[in-house]
């Protein structure tokens, strides 16, 4: 560190003035070698790693090509060129993978029609064949999760695979979602939506990305087989279950029920009340 | 053989004549049989809560065939698919049962908690209808007093009652109360292990809830509602001020046989009623909320509309933790939050309002006993002081459910936490001052139609050209043409048809009365004159 005190640079180059000039071009010579084994090295290197060639886009399958053309359309407003992310508007989408992609778009979340607390669920914009080919553009760009192919449902056949899957979902789903599947509110104007309209795959997928406010249950949290068993549940038993008690009151619990007794009994009662009072 | 004749039109006759040579019960009898109740909508309110009882025990007696009050664990295999093969305590498997294999058990269970919620309601609203018209006041206060108790028994009833099924809902409403329970201080723990025999759950917690709930506390509603009732008879029915009507008498239809044909029908009614919304109404699904276990809770749990406004109060109350030096037991002795809105604030709503036929008498300085009611618009004090606390139980009972409208209505959950904090100390005294106005405005409009007579909505031109309407005075008038009528605590005519003017007014409910019943003789009642000839108004 010394060595780089203005006094020490002075008195260096004071005594590069005095040697003699057989040494200057020596050191040039190793200049020029040094520059050409540089170049070298780095041409061969060039030649054999094609990722770091001029080209800046990568190479994109024609799907990809096409999802980067609706992304370029419709998304780089807010997630910015080559889906970086725009500070303040939208965040990078390098990473997030295609089932983050085909949750949102496919539920009609992205595009977003305004900035609010959390994207509200609507028309889709893009069909199945769009919504694919964003996600493979983004699952090209940068990796991350996707929703593997096939059933996503547990096997038919096992009489407890709904019996487990409700076990499981009432540990991680109901503390949101409600026991009844159908959303709750959190802090702030978020919300864990009703899952009343999800797909097989876009359950799947929200639990694989944790869209939004949800949090991520990862293959480590519940195991493949273990999310089918869930989804099992939802679909084929809860949105199944035809309340064999009556009208289900939206199923929100004793709010509903307390709002019925007093709109619905206690309303028949004092009209009764009325109309035996005035009998006399 | 020879054959006796029999008379069997003295049959009843000689039966009744042979009871009351062996019990002596005609004197008795007879005054309660003839013991005149007033006739008036808001006086059968009670009644519900009665009826409902009994629809209670009814369906409550059935469900105890069948229910289990055990927390051993067991797996299920019952007819509920989705939920075979899971663990789960006893009571939840036998409450599933009783709702799925047992022929009407879910109709039973779910009219069971449709009259249950029935009943709490129809004890309010009876409230509502005694506080507003000041039937609490002397002799009545000790009756007060023990309504209040009957809706506290109510409330432990309804809340015992929810917990029984073990269902995941019903798990956490169980946890709250021993976290509750736990507040207290110096005593907290000691009332919960002593009631949980231990650590929340435990193991007994079920069978002493299933003692209390079908045994103990219906044994207390039984034995006050008989109090209740008794005290009814014995003090004499309120009625409201009007034609004929004392402080001495009471003017309405004998308990029998009028009254009590018409209570059967209102019975049959009120029962109808909890069927059909026990038929078509689903409550508190458990099947859905699966078995309680210590990990599952779900969004939007809350308790029975009753409790609701504790749940609101708890929401709406800030984490302040008081921590302190009890006597030498050390820094640190916590005073959790939950403390003041679920044991303070119902302690405080047990006293006041059991203490407030006392504070009115004293303030008021009136210590006169009442048998006539008051209308609720001539003592505008008390009228605006119970619509500030029902707008304080509203907005308490509306932040109990305050996730839900929050979710239903696009909300933030926050902004309703923070409009229940200040709607809660700036709605009852704005609901005061509103209902202070309106009662003083009824006032007026009453003394205006006494002194001015009632609108006929005739519009007159005077030979100089103003407009005036013509009003039909009540009672001869002086010469400025205003009447002199005392105000009688009772309805003022407002409109014409009710003095006769117009058709003959149509009585009935749905269907006109063909031949209108003939009013009941009472000593006091004057004599009805005939109506007399329609002229045209002029003035």
């Amino acid at each position: 560190m010394t060595s780089d005190t203005p006094g020490g640079l002075m008195a260096r180059l004071r005594r590069r003035r005095s040697q003699p000039r057989g040494r200057v071009r020596r050191r040039l010579g190793t200049v020029v070698r040094l520059t050409l084994a540089l170049t070298l090295a780095g041409g061969v290197y060039a030649v054999f790693a094609p990722g770091l060639s001029a080209d800046d886009t990568p190479q994109l399958s024609t799907a990809a090509e096409e999802g980067k053309a609706l992304f370029d359309q419709s998304c780089i407003s807010c997630h910015g060129r080559n889906a970086q992310g725009v500070p303040d508007r939208g965040p990078s989408l390098i990473g997030v993978g295609a089932a983050a992609v085909e949750f949102q778009v496919s539920t009609g979340r992205m595009p977003m029609a305004r900035q609010e607390a959390q994207a509200p669920r609507k028309p889709a914009m893009f069909d199945d064949d769009q919504t694919r080919q964003l996600a493979q553009y983004i699952q090209e760009l940068g990796g991350g999760p996707q929703v593997p192919e096939g059933g996503l449902r547990a096997p038919q056949g096992d009489e407890e695979t709904i019996a487990r899957g409700g076990n499981l979902f009432r540990i991680n789903c109901s503390s949101c979602h409600a026991f009844g599947g159908g959303g709750g509110a959190l802090s702030s104007g978020k919300y864990a939506p009703s899952l009343s309209e999800a797909t097989d795959k876009q359950l799947y997928a929200a639990m694989l990305t944790g869209p939004q406010n949800m949090p991520v249950f990862g293959d480590n949290q519940l195991t493949p087989d273990q999310k089918k068993e869930i989804i099992s549940y939802v679909q084929e038993s809860l949105k199944q279950d035809r309340d064999p008690g009556g009208w289900g009151l939206g199923r929100f619990g004793p709010v509903t029920e307390g709002l019925a007794i007093f709109l619905v009994g206690i309303v028949l009662l004092v009209f009764t009340a009325l109309w035996i009072a005035g009998k006399s | 053989m020879k054959r006796r004749k029999v008379d069997v039109n003295a049959v009843p006759g000689k039966v009744a004549g042979g009871l009351d040579e062996r019990f002596q019960a005609a004197t008795p009898l007879r005054s309660i049989l003839n013991k005149v109740f007033p006739d008036h909508w808001s006086f059968l309110l009670g009644e519900i809560a009665l009826f409902s009882f009994i629809v209670l025990i009814l369906t409550g007696t059935f469900l105890t065939f069948f229910y289990t009050p055990s927390l051993t664990t067991v797996t299920y295999d019952g007819s509920y698919a989705p939920l075979r093969g899971v663990h789960m305590s006893e009571a939840y498997a036998s409450s599933l049962n009783l709702s799925f294999d047992v022929r009407g058990g879910l109709i039973m269970r779910q009219m069971h908690h449709w009259a249950a919620l029935t009943f709490v309601a129809a004890i309010v609203v009876h409230m509502f209808r005694i506080f507003f018209t000041g039937a609490f006041r002397k002799p009545r206060e000790t009756n007060w007093i023990i309504g209040l108790t009957l809706f506290w028994l109510g409330f432990l009833n309804g809340f015992t009652g929810y917990s029984l099924p073990d269902d995941a809902l019903s798990g956490t409403g169980l946890r709250i109360a021993s976290a509750i329970m736990l507040s207290i201080p110096v005593i907290g723990s000691w009332v919960t292990t002593s009631i949980f025999n231990g650590e929340f759950p435990g193991h007994v917690i079920m069978s002493r809830f299933y003692i209390a709930h079908v045994f103990l506390i219906p044994l207390a509603l039984l034995a006050l509602i008989s109090v209740h009732l008794g005290l009814v008879f014995k003090q004499k029915h309120t009625q409201w001020p009007g034609p004929g009507r004392t402080e001495h008498n009471v003017v309405g239809e004998r308990f029998v046989p009028r009254y009590t044909i018409k209570q059967g029908g209102f019975f049959m009614i009120v029962f109808g009623v909890i069927a059909l919304m026990g038929g078509l109404f689903q409550i508190n699904p458990i099947w859905l909320f699966g078995p309680y276990e210590a990990y599952t809770v779900s969004a939007a749990s809350q308790p029975d509309w009753y409790v609701m406004f504790l749940d609101g109060s708890t929401r709406l109350f800030p984490a302040w933790e008081l921590r302190f030096d009890l006597w030498g037991w050390g820094e640190g002795y916590t005073v959790p939050p939950i403390f003041w809105p679920t044991v303070v604030l119902p302690g405080l709503l047990t006293v006041l309002p059991m203490a407030y036929p006392f504070i009115e008498a004293r303030l008021t300085k009136d210590y006169r006993s009442h048998n006539l009611l008051q209308r609720p618009r001539d003592v505008p004090a008390r009228t605006s002081l119970g619509a500030m606390a029902i707008a304080f139980w509203l907005v308490l009972t509306l932040s109990g459910g305050n996730d839900v409208i929050a979710d239903k209505f696009h909300i933030s959950l926050n902004a309703m936490t923070w409009a229940g904090r200040i709607g809660l100390l700036l709605a009852p005294p704005l609901a005061y001052y509103i209902t202070y106005r309106i009662c003083l405005g009824l006032q007026q409009h009453d003394r205006e139609v006494l002194a001015h007579g009632v609108e006929t909505g005739i519009i007159r031109r005077l030979p100089d050209g103003r407009f005036i309407e013509v009003h039909q005075p009540l009672a001869p008038v002086d010469d400025e043409g205003h009447g002199h009528l005392e105000y009688a605590g009772w309805v003022v005519p407002k409109k014409m048809n009710r003095l006769g003017a117009l058709a003959p007014a149509i009585r009935g409910f749905f269907f006109p009365i063909e031949k209108p019943a003939e009013a009941p003789v009472s000593p006091g009642h004057p004599p009805v004159e005939p109506k007399s000839k329609r002229e045209e108004i002029t003035k």
